[in-house]
């Protein structure tokens, strides 16, 4: 049982993320979860690179701790008429936040157990050379479907997004 | 000594912490954020499963990279409706949007 300098760094990531993630539930300022947000996001992005799927880090970068923060962010501008503080609280239902709670644990123990004791297949391989080319031939082979549908999902989303938040115009 | 299991571990932690802050939160922004850390945990379970149990191939980081598409077109319409909300009715509490409860 040696401990490598990958398992290092992988026990340094998966803290960040547990923290900023407990962080983004618990503060109670929400420009704070936000920012503790965009950690998590980054802490993925290094989970990403130590898989060695450098690809995909380098788009949770740009599209996660980028684009998609920001517009939280603006969102959240948008919408705080009134003082910041205390705008990230829990229900005051406290059926429903217990409810919460045991259905969480509830999942919780469940995949875990179910995690730990399961022999995963594990094949020891250096992986392949070219990820990105086999990622682009995937795009352009087999899932080119996909890869148009979601380009018109996010054509679509997009409009449909600008026409929400800046409300449509009455003709008539 | 790291292997398959503490990544999946890793991701149904972060799974969970975005389950209980949708399940528990009243600020609508604050849901949202919650659902992109579910999304996130799923991305992880997908890259490392891609990593472990097929080496050779890149098939599970194609799906995470779908997975990204439709989470920033979720929270591209999600956000732009709370706005448009917010303009209705002065409040992101996700107790106050009860427009189609009667």
């Amino acid at each position: 049982m040696t401990v490598s300098l990958n398992d290092l760094v992988f026990v340094a990531m998966a803290l960040v993320i547990v923290v900023a993630a407990t962080g983004v539930v618990m503060l109670k300022n929400i420009v704070h979860s936000a920012l503790s947000l965009i950690l998590a996001f980054v802490g993925v992005a290094g989970i990403y690179f130590q898989l060695s799927a450098g690809f995909i880090g380098l788009v949770q970068i740009m599209v996660y701790a980028g684009a998609i923060s920001v517009l939280i962010i603006f969102a959240i501008m948008l919408v705080m008429d009134k003082s910041v503080e205390k705008t990230n609280l829990f229900s005051p239902n406290i059926i429903r936040l217990l409810a919460g709670m045991g259905l969480t644990f509830l999942l919780f123990v469940t995949l875990g157990v179910s995690i730990w004791f399961t022999k995963f297949p594990v094949v020891p391989a250096e992986g392949p050379v070219d990820a990105v080319g086999m990622l682009a031939n995937l795009f352009m082979g087999d899932y080119v479907i996909a890869f148009e549908t979601a380009a018109i999902l996010l054509l679509v989303a997009v409009i449909g997004a600008i026409i929400l938040a800046k409300g449509a115009e009455d003709k008539q | 000594m790291i292997g398959l299991t503490h990544y999946l571990l890793l991701g149904t932690v972060v799974f969970c912490i975005g389950l209980f802050g949708v399940l528990s939160k009243r600020n609508a922004i604050a849901v949202l954020m919650s659902v992109e850390l579910m999304l996130n945990a799923v991305n992880i379970n997908f890259v490392a499963i891609n990593k472990f149990i097929t080496p050779n191939d890149v098939t599970g980081q194609l799906f995470s990279i779908f997975v990204i598409v439709v989470a920033a077109a979720e929270v591209a319409v999600g956000l732009a409706l709370i706005i448009s909300i917010y303009r209705h009715r002065k409040s992101v509490d996700l107790n106050d949007f009860n427009l189609l409860k009667w």
